[in-house]
């Protein structure tokens, strides 16, 4: 068995809302999977199904060799989680928590001391084991849980955006953490994230945008496949400049956070010929290299920020419809 | 370090009955932790119960003493308090499963490789004890509303306690795992809480009552550990014969009064229902 997780055909609907609508995948043991996404995307959805906390409602999948539905006992032996969402108890230490999760899990007895250390101090937590959660900052919390995820020698572990409100420094070094985990225990692991430069880290990466998986590929073949640069402009109308740009340059140019933003193949080149060529003025102009946020703006047409803002807003929009009453005219 | 290299590996065994009894373990073991590591909520629960033993029970002394015979009224009313304190303890250990819900851990429960079942045992026997441990602090004040520390009466209420706090833990846990927030579980409780306490006898004689007082009495559960703990209280009193009467009348279906036994056996097997119900809702939770 060389494959941690084999998805086909997954789907999940809460009633009339399709969450997940049919995804397929596979990830190899020992690779760094990344789903990447805006919020409502279905990564969530997706994660819980695989970890045997949400029953799918069509397609099939496997996690470790084992059937998610049929199996959910020996998926959950084999699997850690991690959850967007703190599951410590704050009223005991460290060290029992970790404590716990291994009597809940059957380890070993003689084995629980040695491996919490281990995963403690890989965690640089082992210092403060004695230390009440309640007491701990956020970044040290989150260690503490991927500690514990660890706590039972999963294979695949399971991370739901191991890295959310943390700041740069704590991420930087739950990075280091998952890196020399895979090197030390031939880890398989599945994260959600949606922090573009993070999702550089992975082996390969899924985007995910409404329910479905758009592509699915290593980092550097996403961003050769948009094999284009971005080009930014700062203009007075962008009605106009976009009407220009596709007249004089047959280029399509949407305007995305606040600028007007087209994708050309040599960026450098084509800046001078756009200020003789374009007929409006231009305020400013920026290039750049193709990043994961042109691959994310490639395949889904907005990027990772705006589509969140379009999602929160759907989401008033839905609260506020439930708020006034439904469908009243 | 050569040790850093060095992994060490564990595995998680097949589901069996050792490693639910496993599991019951930890999480009985994490409510005494709990409660151990909560002083204050040791002496919050103990105010109520005192309040109504000596506040209550030393004031409406003067008004009943004709109708006591002689007896204190705290007395009479002492066996309801080793009820409601354990009562309260043991609804409060059973909002720990809301509590769990709210912040996150109940979901580091609910995916581990165990039957959920095992959870819920876990949490009733947890609160059984911790509500056990609550009733002896009441009980070793017997001497205070004069009742004798004769073993066989300790042992006797420390038993029904026991068996009292189990099934109003489980009784809790049922009606907890359907409520999501610890606002609504209180307010819950307190709806539950206080009838069960005034329908039960804790504070009057449960005989010649008017029949629809008479009906819910003989259905709320209370009654049945008021009244064996009142009769082995009364067992060792030294007191007329007519106060006896009017004070320790037992409880009747239909003209017969209940043995002791039954009446124990009737809580155990409300709290082995409950038990089965709560596990079966939890169970269909996702």
């Amino acid at each position: 068995m060389n494959l941690a997780i084999e998805v086909s055909g997954l789907q999940k609907s809460f009633g009339e809302i399709e969450a997940v609508r049919g995804v397929s995948f596979e990830v190899a043991r020992g690779e760094v999977f990344g789903f990447l996404g805006p919020n409502g995307a279905g990564k969530t959805t997706t994660i819980n199904m695989l970890c045997t906390l949400a029953r799918p409602t069509g397609g099939s999948a496997y996690v470790a060799g084992h059937d998610v539905v049929h199996e959910r006992d020996d998926v959950r032996r084999n699997i850690g989680l991690v959850f967007q969402d703190p599951t410590l108890d704050g009223y005991l230490t460290a060290r029992q928590n970790l404590q716990l999760h291994a009597e809940l899990y059957g380890v070993q007895s003689q084995l629980i001391e040695p491996r919490m250390q281990q995963v403690l101090e890989m965690v640089d937590l082992w210092d403060r084991r004695d230390g009440v959660v309640a007491t701990f900052s956020g970044g040290m919390r989150r260690r503490l849980e991927i500690a514990r995820g660890l706590m039972h020698s999963p294979r695949v572990l399971f991370l739901d955006e191991p890295t959310i409100g943390l700041d740069p420094q704590t991420r930087s070094s739950i990075w280091r953490y998952i890196r020399e985990l895979q090197e030390a225990e031939e880890i398989t692991i599945f994260m959600t994230t949606h922090y573009m430069d993070e999702a550089e880290f992975c082996d390969r990466i899924a985007i995910m945008d409404r329910g479905e998986i758009v592509v699915l590929d290593t980092p550097e073949a996403l961003k050769a496949s948009v094999g284009a640069d971005r080009v930014r402009i700062q203009t007075d109308d962008d009605d106009a400049a976009i009407a220009a740009l596709g007249e004089r340059f047959d280029v399509e140019a949407t305007v995305s956070e606040g600028a007007v933003t087209f994708f050309v193949p040599s960026g450098e080149e084509f800046v001078p010929r756009l200020f003789a060529e374009l007929g409006l003025p231009i305020r400013s102009v920026s290039v750049s290299r193709p990043t994961l946020d042109d691959v994310f703006m490639t395949y889904t047409g907005s990027t990772i920020r705006d589509a969140e803002s379009d999602s929160s807003a759907m989401r008033n929009q839905i609260m506020m419809r439930v708020m006034t009453g439904g469908g009243r005219r | 370090m050569t040790t850093a290299t060095q992994v060490i590996r564990v595995s998680v065994p097949r589901r069996s009955w050792r490693s639910e009894a496993r599991a019951i373990k930890i999480v009985w073991q994490r409510e005494i932790v709990r409660f151990k590591s909560d002083k204050l909520r040791i002496v919050t629960s103990l105010v109520q119960p005192l309040l109504f033993l000596f506040v209550l029970g030393a004031g409406l002394n003067q008004l009943s003493r004709a109708g006591t015979h002689g007896v204190d009224l705290k007395t009479f009313i002492y066996p309801g308090i080793l009820c409601i304190s354990v009562m309260f303890t043991a609804m409060f250990s059973a909002a720990s499963i809301v509590w769990d819900r709210e912040f996150g851990f109940l979901r580091e429960m609910m995916v581990a490789p165990i039957r959920r079942s095992s959870i819920v045992i876990g949490k009733c026997l947890g609160g059984a004890t911790v509500a056990g441990f609550q009733g002896v602090i009441v009980l070793a004040l017997a001497g205070l509303v004069h009742v004798p520390y004769t073993p066989v009466l300790l042992l006797g209420i420390f038993a029904l306690q026991l068996l009292l706090a189990f099934t109003i833990t489980a009784f809790g846990v049922m009606v907890a795992v359907r409520i999501k927030q610890m606002q609504s579980f209180m307010g819950v409780m307190q709806m539950i809480v206080m009838p069960m306490f005034f329908l039960s006898g804790a504070l009057y004689p449960v005989a010649g009552l008017p029949a629809w007082l008479a009906v819910l009495n003989r259905i709320d559960p209370l009654t049945y550990a008021v009244d064996p703990m009142r009769r082995l209280v009364f067992q060792h009193l030294d007191i007329s014969p007519a106060a006896r009467l009017a004070l320790d009348p037992g409880v009747t279906w239909w003209g017969w009064r209940l043995p002791a036994l039954l009446e124990a056996g009737v809580i155990l097997a409300l709290g082995l229902v409950m038990l089965g119900i709560a596990v079966w809702e939890f169970n269909a939770t996702e």
